[in-house]
């Protein structure tokens, strides 16, 4: 008798805690591979961060499904002078935020100012905004010292981001970010999850940017940096959407009758940095020759292992972008050691050891760098591998002293001008006078058609020169519960306008 | 008896002083800059460099160490570079998990070894006693991270008996809480039963072949009786003992499990906290950590006293 009511109270036990857990209607838990540091998205460049963001904090512009730059706080694209120096900004009215105030001019003007101060992105253009000025409670002026084509890319990018704060709370620094987002920022507890909540006063944006839809009570990011562990969780229901997933996990997902596999194809591309500013990166044939030995199709296939996470694609841009040509294509994936042999003799060789600082963080990463190494050294190279922690990456790369190629990977940016590594002032230091010419072209030009002919010759440049080596592009894995719809797969996934099925 | 806990006090604080000075050096000596991190990847050098200045890196290392030292004499273990909150703030968030885990899994660790073990040195040499130490020999050798992924891989996803991790979601109850640490309590309990499960049926041998014990057999004593009153009690203090040890590995061993299991305490802080050279951090979990052990060595030690008379200090 006693061993029966034992049994019957776990059961009870047991099943009201089951159904404690059960989720509230319209709230949708996502595992994200780590805890946000900031909910402010002007001082972050971390996916990590412009993924949380995007749902509470806005910016004056954003992009569609085609990657075009469209209204968003802004009432309607800017008119821009003839001489492409001014950019007048009409505003939407009646934007509220979260906390009821209304957005003005003045929360806009307050908000790029601290933009050009704070955000790395802002602090890039600083020097070619002559002045930022409120014309009307509805309308912002931006005055350029040249003209500047990428202006509107980057005042619609969610990473480091020029999103609108309300004058009132504008400082160096921002701990309680209020924006005018669908969703509204109700809790962190630090390492379990940020909450995010229906904003009722929320106004929608024009036809362009698309209706976001408030249909989800709640959102709840939960950081789960172990990637087996997101995709338990996503198997077992606990996770509607599960970001970054390994590709190994992709047939187990597809085989699940509660979840299903989210493959973002292309996603990105893998890149070797290199270190222009010393070492042995400086001479142009130790670059052909890193150029010449590499066999990206193998490094690739060992990096992924499946034709279906990759594309042998030397184009900068994959098929269907509009800044997709086939400039420099010979000289990608040329695999041929004795080819590079030849120009280490040229360049007079002397077997210093060839740096690849990588890390273990991003397997694929290390997995390119093994590859690499093979075939560098079946061309004469001696190679050193520097394999060390992500953190010990990411300040070792700042010091020119250490490396010779660093691995690292980029999603495909809507504007190529948003790559920092074109740029002469990145880390890498491609102080090339023709690239920095054609850069200036590139940024300057307003004609869509004409930057497209621009950009074609930047990507010749960036294989006769050697400016940085693209591997190729990789797909990206995400996972969702088969009873969510609404979310247009990103690398930035956004949960506007999802909704949970019964 | 006094002037043993002084010392054992005094110990603990120089314990916990050393323990300090070296974490601190420690976490300085490996590469990593926390700026570098915070900024994300396309941060310019020259913010990094503002940055380091804001947090206080530039110091020098022995003007940083002074200040560490002097602001945790007084409590303040300094701010997390990463949640900007103060480290005691995090640390105590952290507690209720990882104490919890550390419980229950002694918990299930004694409900499975000490029986078994028991059991084994009354029985020794039967099958059972074979099968215990093959057991014990396995749930040692099994690393806790591939038993934590076979039991959430079947227990947690395709049965759906348990959750497969975190701690419960926003506002969850401190039931569901708990009844997220069961499958972690079990991972971790399995593996450290074993030391327990060896040390109790060793112990219990040792006694089971005393002269005492066959005096109580010869006095006509029920088997029960001898082993559980009289052979257990004497084989108390190095079960004790290993219990004491296992709680406080377990306290900091539960790392690997709260990382498959997501779990928010103090091991999985710790591991975040080295990815992003959140050094004041790193050096407030390891102080508590450090007096954890030491704590617990010494309210063992106490506890020699109630479990034997004949133990005096």
């Amino acid at each position: 008798m006693t061993f029966r009511a034992v049994c019957l109270a776990t059961s009870a036990a047991l099943a009201l805690t089951v159904a404690a857990q059960a989720h509230a209607a319209g709230t949708v838990e996502v595992a994200i591979v780590g805890d946000p540091d900031t909910f402010d998205p002007m001082v972050s460049t971390k996916d990590v961060v412009s993924i949380v963001t995007q749902h509470y904090m806005e910016t004056l512009y954003t992009f569609d499904e085609k990657w075009d730059v469209v209204p968003l706080l802004a009432a309607d694209m800017p008119t821009i002078s003839e001489d492409g120096l001014t950019y007048t900004i009409p505003l939407r009215e009646g934007v509220s935020f979260h906390d009821g105030s209304a957005m003005d001019s003045a929360d806009v003007l307050a908000s790029l100012e601290r933009w050009e101060k704070v955000a790395s992105r802002g602090q890039g253009i600083a020097d070619k905004i002559a002045g930022i000025e409120a014309t009307s409670p509805t309308e912002i002026t931006i005055t350029l010292t040249e003209p500047y084509s990428p202006l509107l890319s980057l005042l619609a990018f969610s990473n480091s981001a020029a999103v609108v704060y309300p004058e009132e709370i504008i400082a160096d620094t921002i701990d309680k970010p209020i924006g005018t987002g669908p969703y509204m920022l109700e809790a962190h507890e630090p390492d379990r999850y940020t909450q995010l909540v229906r904003f009722d006063g929320y106004t929608q944006p024009g036809e362009a940017a698309g209706e976001r839809a408030q249909i989800l009570d709640e959102i709840r990011f939960v950081p789960v940096p172990d990637t087996n562990t997101r995709v338990e969780g996503l198997l077992s229901g606990q996770f509607a959407y599960a970001d970054s997933l390994s590709t190994e996990a992709f047939d187990r997902i597809e085989a699940s009758d509660v979840a299903e596999p989210v493959l973002l194809e292309p996603f990105g591309w893998p890149i070797f940095a290199i270190n222009h500013k010393k070492g042995l990166m400086t001479d142009l044939n130790i670059r052909k020759a890193v150029q010449a030995a590499l066999p990206f199709d193998d490094m690739l296939f060992a990096a992924f292992g499946d034709e279906k996470f990759f594309q042998t694609d030397g184009a900068l841009y994959p098929e269907g972008w509009a800044w997709r040509n086939d400039a420099g294509l010979d000289l990608y994936n040329i695999n041929d050691q004795e080819k590079a042999a030849a120009y280490l003799e040229e360049a007079g060789y002397d077997g210093t050891p060839f740096r690849i600082l990588t890390s273990r963080q991003y397997e694929f990463h290390y997995q390119m760098a093994e590859v690499a190494r093979m075939a560098l050294e079946m061309a004469g190279f001696t190679v050193q591998m520097d394999v060390v922690d992500w953190a010990t990456l990411a300040q070792n790369r700042d010091n020119p002293d250490l490396w010779d190629v660093y691995i690292t990977h980029s999603p495909f940016l809507p504007e190529p001008a948003l790559t920092s590594s074109f740029f002469a002032t990145a880390r890498e230091g491609w102080d090339n006078p023709d690239k920095n010419a054609i850069l200036d072209r590139f940024t300057s030009e307003t004609d869509p058609e004409k930057r497209k002919e621009i950009f074609a010759e930047l990507q010749q440049i960036i294989y006769d020169d050697v400016g940085l080596i693209k591997v190729g592009n990789f797909n990206a894995v995400q996972g969702k519960a088969k009873a969510l719809s609404g979310v247009r797969p990103s690398p930035w996934p956004a949960f506007w306008n999802a909704e949970m099925a019964e | 008896m006094s002037r043993y806990l002084l010392r054992r006090l005094i110990g603990m604080v120089v314990v916990i002083f050393l323990v300090l000075t070296i974490a601190f050096v420690l976490v300085r000596l490996a590469p990593g800059d926390p700026a570098s991190l915070l900024l994300g990847p396309d941060a310019t050098p020259e913010e990094v460099v503002a940055l380091r200045t804001r947090l206080g890196l530039d110091q020098p290392i022995l003007m940083q160490y002074f200040s560490f030292v002097g602001n945790a004499l007084q409590g303040d273990l300094g701010r997390s570079l990463f949640f900007n909150q103060p480290v005691t703030q995090v640390l105590a968030s952290r507690v209720e998990p990882t104490a919890f885990l550390a419980l229950f899994s002694l918990m299930v660790a004694l409900v499975i070894a000490t029986p078994i073990g028991i059991w084994a040195a009354y029985r020794r040499g039967s099958l059972l006693d074979q099968g215990s130490i093959t057991s014990a020999m396995l749930a040692a050798s099994v690393p806790s991270f591939l038993t934590g992924l076979i039991f959430q891989r079947y227990l947690a996803t395709d049965l759906g008996w348990f959750p497969a991790s975190g701690y419960g979601g926003a506002g969850a109850s401190f039931g569901d809480r708990m009844w997220h640490l069961v499958l972690p309590s079990i991972t971790l309990g399995i593996t450290n039963s074993a030391l327990i499960l060896r040390f109790t049926r060793a112990s219990m041998l040792d006694i089971l072949g005393e002269d005492y014990v066959r005096t109580a057999r010869a006095k006509g004593m029920t088997e029960r009786r001898v082993v559980l009153r009289h052979a257990l009690k004497n084989a108390g203090i190095p079960i004790i003992t290993v219990i004491g040890l296992t709680f406080a590995l377990l306290v900091s061993g539960a790392v690997v499990t709260e990382r498959v299991f997501n779990l928010p305490g103090m091991g999985n802080l710790v591991v975040n906290a080295v990815l992003r050279r959140d050094y004041p951090v790193i050096q407030g979990t390891l102080i508590v950590v450090a007096g954890l052990y030491v704590l617990v060595n010494l309210l063992t030690d106490l506890l020699y006293l109630v479990v034997d008379k004949r133990v005096k200090y």
